[in-house]
């Protein structure tokens, strides 16, 4: 049996209280936030549809698109994600808020990719609190009839439903890429990072491998790993790992190897690279 | 000759100090470390060390070069276990021949040393009250970060040995 086919949704509806104005149209290098969504997405999935509420159907910057209405409005992102399945209940549906400005490719590549189609949904886990991130997941048909039982019960937040569910939980190649935008200063420290970003041509993701021995072999409860990841350095490397597998070791008290050899917490890291980070030794 | 090597069964020292004969030689220093029962006011029931083979073997040689480059000697060996131990076994065995004995106890001396705080290799003790702990990381937590970075000395405590 294959699995359904995916479509795309990109969430707008929101009313952004704090942003006090339509983030969709939020620019980063002169693209909308909602245009940079949209073409990320589109390739990606057999259709692409923007959701609105039912008084957005007509503005211009949303109508450029296949748009999909509330059924049941104002109860947040789950209004969309539900009008979606309602809309074409044979489909998976990837999930995607608009307000992700450090979203790129690869990570919509890597969620399809690793999507299980027999789960209710596939989503990553954020890199802040290891839950669920609803609003870049694809959800499967079968999720309608969890998210209509959810409704009944009073229950609106996609992130508390998605930890009640059978998910599957991806980690994050690249642990910035599912940051949001919320307030003016936000966007502002955004804007900067997007900045330095595409001058030091980060978005390039490398494929590693990492060795864990000792301690750091018992807390990230294996002894070796292979991902991909946009940390440039060691030291980049490290810090995402600490997050990710619950390393409690500081970087002060650990060495670098790279390739079998010592190596430089802050030299670039190739394509193919094999990392350990070594604990204290106490041989003798 | 410098040869390091990492072993999962026994030490045999016979064999080891057969390697290190040379009819130029008129002195031989041997250290062995042997796994002690007690590590800072805790009874240890056994250990397990892990090493990181390819680097552990490429740094141990680059010692026993200096060893030989800085004192002169003949030659210099060390073996190494890793895997479990119980209390009162061979863990490290360095051993060097020379002309004369006093390069021979300086060479030995130099390699132990620089084994012990450069080698990746990593000792985990289990303790008589049902605790175990990784030597010299079980303080390394970012919260104490602070005050460890006065601490010149913090990789330089070690147990048996």
């Amino acid at each position: 049996m294959s699995a359904p086919q995916l479509y795309g949704l990109v969430l707008t509806g929101g009313r952004s209280r704090r942003m006090q104005r339509d983030k969709a149209g939020l620019e980063y290098g002169g693209r909308s936030q909602l245009a940079r969504a949209m073409e990320l997405l589109t390739p990606l999935v057999t259709r692409c549809f923007v959701s609105v509420r039912a008084d957005q159907l007509h503005d211009p910057q949303r109508a450029a698109y296949d748009t999909i209405a509330d059924v049941k409005p104002n109860l947040g992102p789950i209004s969309g994600i539900h009008a979606a399945l309602h809309a074409y209940p044979d489909h998976a549906w990837l999930i995607l808020a608009c307000d992700l400005p450090f979203l790129d490719r690869a990570t919509l590549q890597y969620l399809i990719a690793h999507r299980a189609s027999t789960r209710i949904a596939t989503a990553y886990r954020s890199s802040f609190d290891a839950q669920p991130e609803p609003l870049c997941a694809i959800f499967e048909p079968r999720s309608l009839q969890v998210i209509e039982q959810s409704l009944a019960q009073g229950q609106q937040c996609p992130r508390a439903l998605l930890s009640r569910t059978e998910v599957e939980l991806l980690d994050l190649p690249n642990p910035r890429a599912l940051d949001n935008i919320n307030t003016g200063e936000e966007y502002a420290a955004a804007l900067a990072t997007l900045g330095a970003a595409s001058t030091a041509s980060a978005g390039a993701l490398r494929r590693l491998r990492v060795r864990y021995f000792a301690v750091l072999r018992e807390q990230a409860g294996r002894s070796t790993e292979e991902l991909e990841t946009q940390a440039t350095t060691p030291r980049e490397l490290y810090e995402e790992l600490r997050r990710r597998r619950g390393l409690t070791l500081a970087p002060e008290f650990l060495r670098v190897a790279v390739n079998d050899e010592f190596g430089d917490w802050r030299s670039p890291l190739a394509d193919g690279d094999t990392v350990v980070f070594l604990p204290p030794v106490a041989g003798g | 000759m410098n040869r390091f090597s990492l072993h999962e069964t026994p030490l045999q020292p016979e064999l080891l100090r057969k390697e290190l004969q040379n009819p130029a030689c008129g002195g031989y220093a041997a250290f062995e470390g042997w796994v002690r029962d007690y590590n800072d006011g805790r009874t240890v029931l056994r250990l397990e060390y892990e090493g990181f083979a390819p680097l552990a073997v490429r740094e141990g040689e680059r010692i026993l070069v200096e060893a030989r480059q800085r004192f002169g000697v003949e030659r210099a060996r060390c073996a190494h276990r890793v895997g479990p131990l119980a209390v009162g076994e061979l863990a490290v065995w360095v051993g060097v021949s020379a002309a004369h004995r006093g390069e021979a106890f300086d060479a030995c001396r130099y390699i132990i040393d620089e084994v012990k705080h450069r080698v990746p290799i990593w000792k985990k003790e289990y303790y008589q009250d049902g605790d175990s702990g990784w030597v010299n990381c079980e303080r390394c937590a970012g919260a104490a970060a602070q005050a460890h970075e006065s601490d010149p000395h913090h990789d330089h405590v070690h147990g048996a040995g």
